[in-house]
């Protein structure tokens, strides 16, 4: 099993294909023919300036030196990198869905439309009553979430300082309590991986807002004590917040609404198989109860009393706005195709799917897995090898490696989710990068990995010094 | 396709499923699922799967319900042509679907791409720090508030932003101040341009930041921008300058100004108009470099010594630094910051210029021809304007756009007797109607 990269390098210069800056530079005299007064304008504009044939080959090559899920296997634990279906980028093309987000409700029922189904659709999936697509990425839907449930305990009088989270949880669920201006408790796991209800019992009371908690977990465990932890954090007056991450694993088997959660984000850039674009754009719809529903986002879009179209409107508590207009539009088009065409059936494959295909990988690599059982995505541990090191020489069997050293409760973590897009032969395939990478040597791992673009890189040096632009480059 | 009624993305075939629930030792797939009873979903969704062509056939008959309008429409979400070369190399598979760039070594091409785009915002900022993405201008606004909170040691609480703000962009803005116990208050205008005056007043001990944009919501340019970047500097008050990529190629460096932060909007580039998506800006002065919030690439050397790109400075971010990190932002606009990029690489800096330029002309003929009409004053601001500019009514202004609207035209309601109209080389074409129009309905 090798992979070799694509490399365009240029050995005399040390540098793979030039900067769009090094291919050549043009400077415009911006004042030379302005309609502005000399004293609103810069003096000169310098960037690069290519023909059309030189940008197509620069951005063909640079993309020849990038891994997608088109390459090959993407098993990131906690992403999600599952194939996004080519037909759901027409449906987003449509010129006709290309409006601006200030037209008239009666001008766009078509949009409008599109909105309430899928509004309605994840409602459905995720057994919630009401649902917001604004949040432009998961984070944004976290935030979305924790501020609408401090809006509700400030509705009702109720001061509460603290968010609850397990220390396995994704790193976003921190930052998100602190950005909304929660105090963070953190809440040690137990020894089988999962929440240790006697430890929540101790770290939930009258100061506890919320508990964010992933199921199943951040190792793939279902959290079973789900409706007694659902009960103690009720009986203290706080709410629960469900993180979409790991959705997949539950598509119609499971119901964050049905387990006693309050609100919840879905990352449809994971579950719904929008393409994660390098890092974005994706979309992070929040669901809540009835009860949160006043507080949603505003606008939300209902069908009209006539139930002739549709309409927007303000939810009665609205916290406002968490994106200046509609969200990721493009997004949730496609969001809504995949839906649509996947259907119960659909859906409900896919996690059945995704779980064996989780199963059959971990069952077929050397790696121990510690903590089951596991649904999309276990926790392998590289033992005494270094996981970094591992998935270095990875990337030289013509697969990304998956997560690691996260999370911290398995030593030396890969976190592995294959989702359900892999058929047998490529998890064979996958297993034996694993097993090939895991039994090499110390000079080997070290020196990994070879045949991608760049060799090893070094980021203590990037961080040391950094050097965000071409124009830092040019002043050394 | 699989041998089963499922998803048509797993290739699974019944053989190959079989094998597999044998090597993991169950009978089938529902024995892997470790849900207990009480909380298990036996219902149904209620959703129908098609086939791909009856979801193309279905989305394109829901979309076909919006009406055909000539938008000129603006108020901080733009459309300019965005060239075919854009489509083509973005929809490249090996970016539209690659992720983060959490493993350097294969991900070079994405990770040079976002450094060229960050090195664009560079030079039209003239600050030394761009960020490779925020979600748009309104939540890049609201993590520069964040930002003033923790680099400013005031005891201050306050931000100061334009009274002319789009609401939407002020909402965002709250709840990104919330967290902080941060309060917003606004500073008056003079006919379109922030009131120098007040804001002199204003300043002072309790504020930590100074918003200002140019070219404003209603499309004015700012005459006064050093004054106000003086006016927060004495008052170790941050200054952020709100603007876009298009206008950001003709006016004013910002860091001439004195601006602290840039945010605004990038995806005036590289993304057509699409419900208010967008791509925001985030650049800094080198002061802020460990108090960014969001993704940066920077230059390094692979263990051959050739230059390579990765993700760095991730101290700053949720995933190393948890509730301590700069933001909660993960996933941002990646892709839509290769577009822009790309879009920028197009035009070079004289189609950057000509399109800035054009934004500026344009503006300035539209609103002359809509002064000729009867009962009708445009613009209302005696400034600059850049693609927009508000138009006073004698007649309700509600009543005019709905007519407008009827003959095929979609403009700004902004006050009783106050329009908007934003024009670009998308509807540049259509000028004659809509004052032939204008006209019709006055």
């Amino acid at each position: 099993m090798i992979h070799d990269q694509a490399n365009y390098e240029r050995e005399t210069e040390d540098v793979r294909e030039p900067l769009l800056s090094e291919k050549g530079e043009a400077t415009v005299d911006v004042t030379a023919d302005s309609p502005l007064p000399d004293d609103l304008t810069r003096d000169e504009l310098t960037l690069p300036a290519p023909s059309e044939p030189e940008i197509a080959r620069h951005y063909t090559r640079l993309s020849q030196m990038n891994w997608a899920i088109d390459s090959g296997p993407y098993p990131l634990g906690s992403c999600t990198m599952k194939y996004n279906p080519k037909f759901t980028e027409d449906v987003a093309a449509d010129p006709n869905a290309a409006v601006h987000p200030d037209r008239s409700e009666r001008s766009t029922q078509g949009n409008l439309e599109l909105q309430y189904r899928l509004q309605e659709h994840l409602a459905e999936i995720g057994g919630m009553d009401a649902v917001t697509l604004q949040p432009p990425a998961g984070a944004a839907g976290e935030l979305t979430g924790i501020l609408v449930a401090k809006a509700y305990h400030e509705h009702h009088g109720d001061d509460r300082s603290e968010v609850v989270i397990p220390a396995s949880a994704h790193g976003t669920n921190f930052a998100t309590a602190a950005t909304a201006g929660y105090d963070v408790v953190e809440l040690p796991s137990g020894d089988d991986g999962r929440v240790d209800v006697e430890a929540l019992e101790a770290a939930v009371g009258d100061d506890t807002a919320a508990l964010m908690l992933t199921n199943p977990n951040t190792v793939g465990l279902f959290e079973r004590d789900i409706t007694e932890i659902a009960e103690i954090v009720h009986d203290a007056g706080g709410l629960l917040y469900y993180d979409g991450a790991n959705l997949n694993a539950l598509l119609g088997r499971g119901r964050p609404g049905d387990m006693g959660f309050d609100v919840m984000h879905y990352n449809v850039h994971k579950t719904f198989a929008t393409p994660h674009g390098g890092g974005g754009p994706g979309a992070g719809p929040v669901g809540v109860v009835d009860e949160l529903a006043e507080f949603l986002p505003a606008p939300q879009v209902r069908e009209n009393e006539k139930r002739s179209g549709y309409e927007r409107f303000e939810p009665d508590h609205t916290i406002g706005k968490v994106h200046g207009f509609t969200g990721n539009w493009l997004v949730l088009v496609k969001t809504y195709a995949y839906i649509a065409r996947l259907g119960d059936e659909g859906l409900s494959d896919t996690a059945a799917k995704a779980v064996l295909n989780a199963n059959y990988l971990a069952e077929r690599i050397d790696l121990d897995v510690p903590h089951g059982p596991f649904h999309h995505e276990f926790a392998a541990t590289a033992g005494e090898r270094d996981a970094a090191d591992v998935a270095k020489r990875m990337l030289d069997f013509g697969v990304h490696p998956p997560t690691t050293k996260w999370p911290e409760m398995v030593p030396e973590a890969m976190l592995t989710e294959p989702t359900e897009i892999e058929g047998k032969s490529s998890l064979d395939d996958l297993a034996e990068a694993f097993n090939l990478a895991y039994a090499d040597t110390d000079e080997a791992l070290d020196a990994a990995p070879n045949r991608t673009a760049a060799g090893r890189i070094d980021q203590v040096a990037a961080a040391r010094n950094p050097r965000l632009s071409w124009q830092a480059l040019d002043e050394e | 396709m699989s041998g089963t009624d499922g998803t048509p993305y797993a290739p699974h075939t019944d053989d190959e499923t079989a094998a597999m629930l044998s090597a993991v030792g169950v009978d089938d797939e529902e024995a892997l699922f470790d849900i207990p009873d009480d909380v298990a979903f036996d219902g149904e969704f209620g959703i129908e799967s098609r086939t791909e062509r009856e979801v193309r056939t279905e989305c394109s008959r829901i979309f076909g319900r919006n009406d055909e309008l000539t938008e000129f429409l603006g108020r901080g979400h733009y459309g300019h042509y965005v060239p075919s070369v854009v489509d083509h190399l973005s929809d490249r598979a090996e970016f539209l679907t690659s992720y983060t760039q959490y493993q350097p070594e294969i991900s070079q091409g994405f990770l040079q791409a976002l450094f060229e785009y960050q090195s664009m915002l560079v030079e039209l900022t003239g600050l030394p720090v761009a960020n490779c993405s925020m979600y748009d201008a309104a939540t890049a606004l609201g993590e520069a508030a964040t930002l003033a909170d923790r680099v400013r040691s005031t005891s201050g609480e306050v931000v100061l932003v334009p009274e002319h703000l789009r609401e939407g962009k002020r909402a965002v803005l709250a709840n990104y101040c919330d967290g902080a116990d941060l309060t917003i208050e606004s500073y008056p205008m003079v006919d379109g341009n922030a009131d120098v005056d007040a804001i002199a007043d204003r300043v002072g001990d309790d504020v930590v930041m100074v918003y200002a944009e140019n070219p404003t919501v209603r499309g004015c340019l700012e005459e006064r921008l050093g004054a106000v970047g003086d006016l927060a500097a004495n008052a170790d008050a941050l200054f952020v300058l709100g603007s876009d990529v298009v206008s950001l190629a003709v006016l004013e460096e910002p860091a001439s100004v004195g601006a602290d932060v840039v945010v605004g909007e990038a995806g005036v580039l590289g993304l057509p108009t699409a419900y208010g998506m967008g791509l925001g800006i985030f650049a800094c002065s080198d002061e802020f470099l460990r108090q960014v919030p969001g993704r940066l690439v920077g230059a390094s050397e692979d263990a051959d010594g050739d230059r390579a790109y990765t993700l760095t400075l991730q101290t700053r971010e949720q995933h190393i630094r948890k509730e301590r990190a700069t933001s909660n932002i993960c996933t941002n606009q990646a892709w839509v910051a290769l577009r822009a990029a790309m879009h920028a690489a197009a035009l070079g800096p004289d189609g950057l210029v000509d399109l800035a330029n054009d934004c500026v002309r344009e503006a300035a003929a539209l609103a002359d021809r809509i002064d000729g009409l009867q009962g009708v004053v445009a613009p209302v601001h005696d400034r600059h304007h850049v693609r927009e500019f508000v138009v006073r009514v004698d007649q309700p202004a509600a009543a005019i756009a709905a007519e407008l609207e009827t003959a095929g035209f979609a403009v700004h309601v902004v006050g009783e007797h106050r329009l908007q109209v934003c024009v670009t080389d998308l509807n540049a074409g259509r000028t004659d109607d809509l004052v032939a129009a204008f006209e019709e309905v006055i």
